[in-house]
């Protein structure tokens, strides 16, 4: 298993988020979260690559697993950890600095100084995010004056450009236009082969197009978990059917 | 007993001379969003218009005065002679050193509160106190300069001191303009760098920072065309002295450019007082100069970066 949460529970100061969920994750597949606003899916996620640390009275209980290792272990590096894990958000979020620099960033923090190497990466990334053809000819332009949809492409090459293995994906499509969203769709049917990607999302059709895996969240606790196909086709819960048929949420 | 039909008329009385009321009372809402807009239009142009009378009133007088030889002399008794050669030098002395002081303990102090301090006890007395800070009259940082710069570590009557004294003068000003522009930064940014794996510092430094620095900039010069008409607290700390010299290191002695118009401005004779005027019109201009440069920069910055 490429990752594995073990009995996780997870609270905001006195307030639980999330309740005893346990989930494991095969390499190389999509993981699709699914549930109504505020069930705890992005929190979930963001344990991954342990965001939640940056608010303070957050605190967990249970074990998160990436390739065996438990990445809350005191012996862990923060920062070594979320270049192994690359983050998409929802609001596509360059930086205020040229193509290029947004994607040598991350290169950059992590001490690579090579300019060869460092213009190769950025290229190459810009390639597996199905953008260069795009901006090839304007790297040093602002990453401002791209459109939302390459704006989000481009944070999605900037995130691969760190050579993560497993890529978290926050509502990635939820701010663009549908052709945008189909063009991100795509590209995570192509990044499966190299990643391990989960995906939070509140599109339904989204969730079962792109995902093989999906969970479906409610106040804090994981409902069901299974084949995308199954829990569309064929919910074992009830909660679960009457979400995805459009009942509540 | 009233007849019906004399309870309806009065009704209808009624009910129109309640709509007579509210006609008369819009009508009265009306004139007073009148009058408003031109009481405030009358304030702002008051306000102009006394600059502009003052400015035209320093020009007709000390205009002639200003010339090549006003503003490469030294000081004189003789007032046709005199010139604010040492002043102005020394104003740019003091600024750049004041810059040099101010500009790093200001922006480490910003970052510390706003990025690295906890939300606690501490953080409001430590916020308060700043914000009181900026409040403190002049004349006491100079009392404080006079007796821990010049007295206490011994710097004298120098450039030093009085480049120390206007730097604690204007810290409370520079670290809350630096607040205020880290403020700007989305957190959606911050969030972007640490997700690829950058350090709390990487992220300030190489994000946060260069976002608002134009932000940073425009506050600490705001806040040194602040400073480089302050007086009262150089006058503590012992600037108003005779210096026939240009000032060639900072524990030299020196005179700035306020303290010079002060020292004319006090003489009998009423030669020097043309002087000061013309030794005014100079300040303004640098002061206008630098308010000048501030609003370009966050002109240029609002336009390159669009949150």
């Amino acid at each position: 298993m490429k990752i594995e949460a073990k009995n996780v529970n997870f609270f905001y100061g006195p307030d639980q988020v999330l309740r005893d969920i346990s989930m494991s994750i095969k390499k190389n597949t999509v993981t699709a979260l699914i549930g109504p606003s505020g069930c705890g899916k992005s929190t979930f996620l963001r344990l991954f690559n342990r965001m939640n640390d940056l608010i303070e009275t957050a605190k967990l209980e249970g074990e998160i697993l990436i390739d065996g290792v438990d990445i809350y272990n005191k012996n862990i590096n923060v920062n070594e950890l979320r270049k192994t894990i690359g983050m998409v958000f929802q609001k596509p979020n360059p930086f205020p600095k040229s193509i290029f620099e947004n994607v040598a960033y991350g290169m950059k923090v992590n001490g690579i100084t090579d300019k060869s190497i460092i213009e190769e990466s950025v290229e190459e990334s810009l390639k597996q995010a199905a953008l260069w053809e795009e901006v090839k000819d304007k790297l040093k332009k602002s990453a401002f004056a791209l459109s939302g949809g390459q704006q989000q492409r481009l944070c999605i090459a900037r995130a691969l450009a760190v050579k993560p293995s497993v890529l978290l994906m926050d509502e990635p499509a939820s701010a663009l236009d549908p052709i945008s969203s189909i063009k991100i769709e795509e590209l995570i049917y192509q990044l499966k082969a190299s990643y391990t990607i989960m995906i939070v999302t509140h599109n339904m059709q989204q969730a079962s197009r792109t995902s093989d895996k999906t969970a479906f969240f409610y106040m804090g606790e994981l409902v069901e978990f299974d084949d995308t196909r199954t829990l569309f086709t064929n919910p074992k819960k009830e909660r679960t059917q009457n979400y995805i048929t459009g009942r509540f949420g | 007993m009233i007849p019906e039909k004399s309870i309806k008329s009065m009704r209808r009385q009624k009910i129109l001379l309640a709509r007579l009321q509210t006609i008369t009372r819009t009508r009265y809402y009306k004139y007073q969003d009148i009058a408003f807009k031109y009481f405030g239009l009358f304030c702002t142009i008051l306000g102009i218009a006394i600059l502009v009378l003052f400015l035209a009133n320093l020009i007709y007088t000390a205009g002639a005065r200003l010339d090549w030889g006003f503003m490469t002399n030294l000081p004189s008794r003789k007032a046709a002679k005199a010139g604010i050669y040492t002043a102005w030098v020394g104003t740019l002395w003091i600024l750049s050193l004041t810059t040099l002081i101010a500009l790093p303990i200001g922006i480490g102090a910003g970052v510390y509160l706003e990025e690295y301090n906890k939300k606690g006890k501490l953080a409001n007395i430590l916020e308060i106190n700043i914000a009181n800070l900026a409040g403190v009259p002049s004349i006491v940082y100079g009392l404080l300069g006079l007796e821990l710069f010049a007295r206490f570590i011994g710097a004298g009557e120098s450039l030093l001191t009085g480049a120390l004294t206007l730097a604690l003068l204007i810290l409370p000003v520079i670290i809350v303009s630096t607040r205020e522009a880290l403020k700007t930064v989305p957190y959606t940014i911050r969030e972007a760098s640490y997700a690829l794996g950058a350090t709390k510092w990487q992220t300030i430094w190489n994000q946060v920072l260069p976002a608002s620095m134009a932000g940073i900039f425009t506050g600490m010069i705001l806040a040194l065309s602040r400073a480089v008409g302050e007086t009262a607290p150089l006058i503590v700390i012992g600037a108003l002295a005779f210096v026939p010299f240009v000032p060639s290191s900072v524990f030299d002695s020196f005179t700035v450019l306020p303290i010079q118009i002060f020292n004319w401005v006090s003489r009998p004779q009423k030669e020097f007082s043309v002087n000061a005027a013309a030794a005014i019109i100079v300040l303004l201009s640098i002061t206008f100069m630098m308010n000048g440069i501030a609003v370009y920069l966050r002109y240029r910055w609002q336009k390159k970066i669009k949150w």
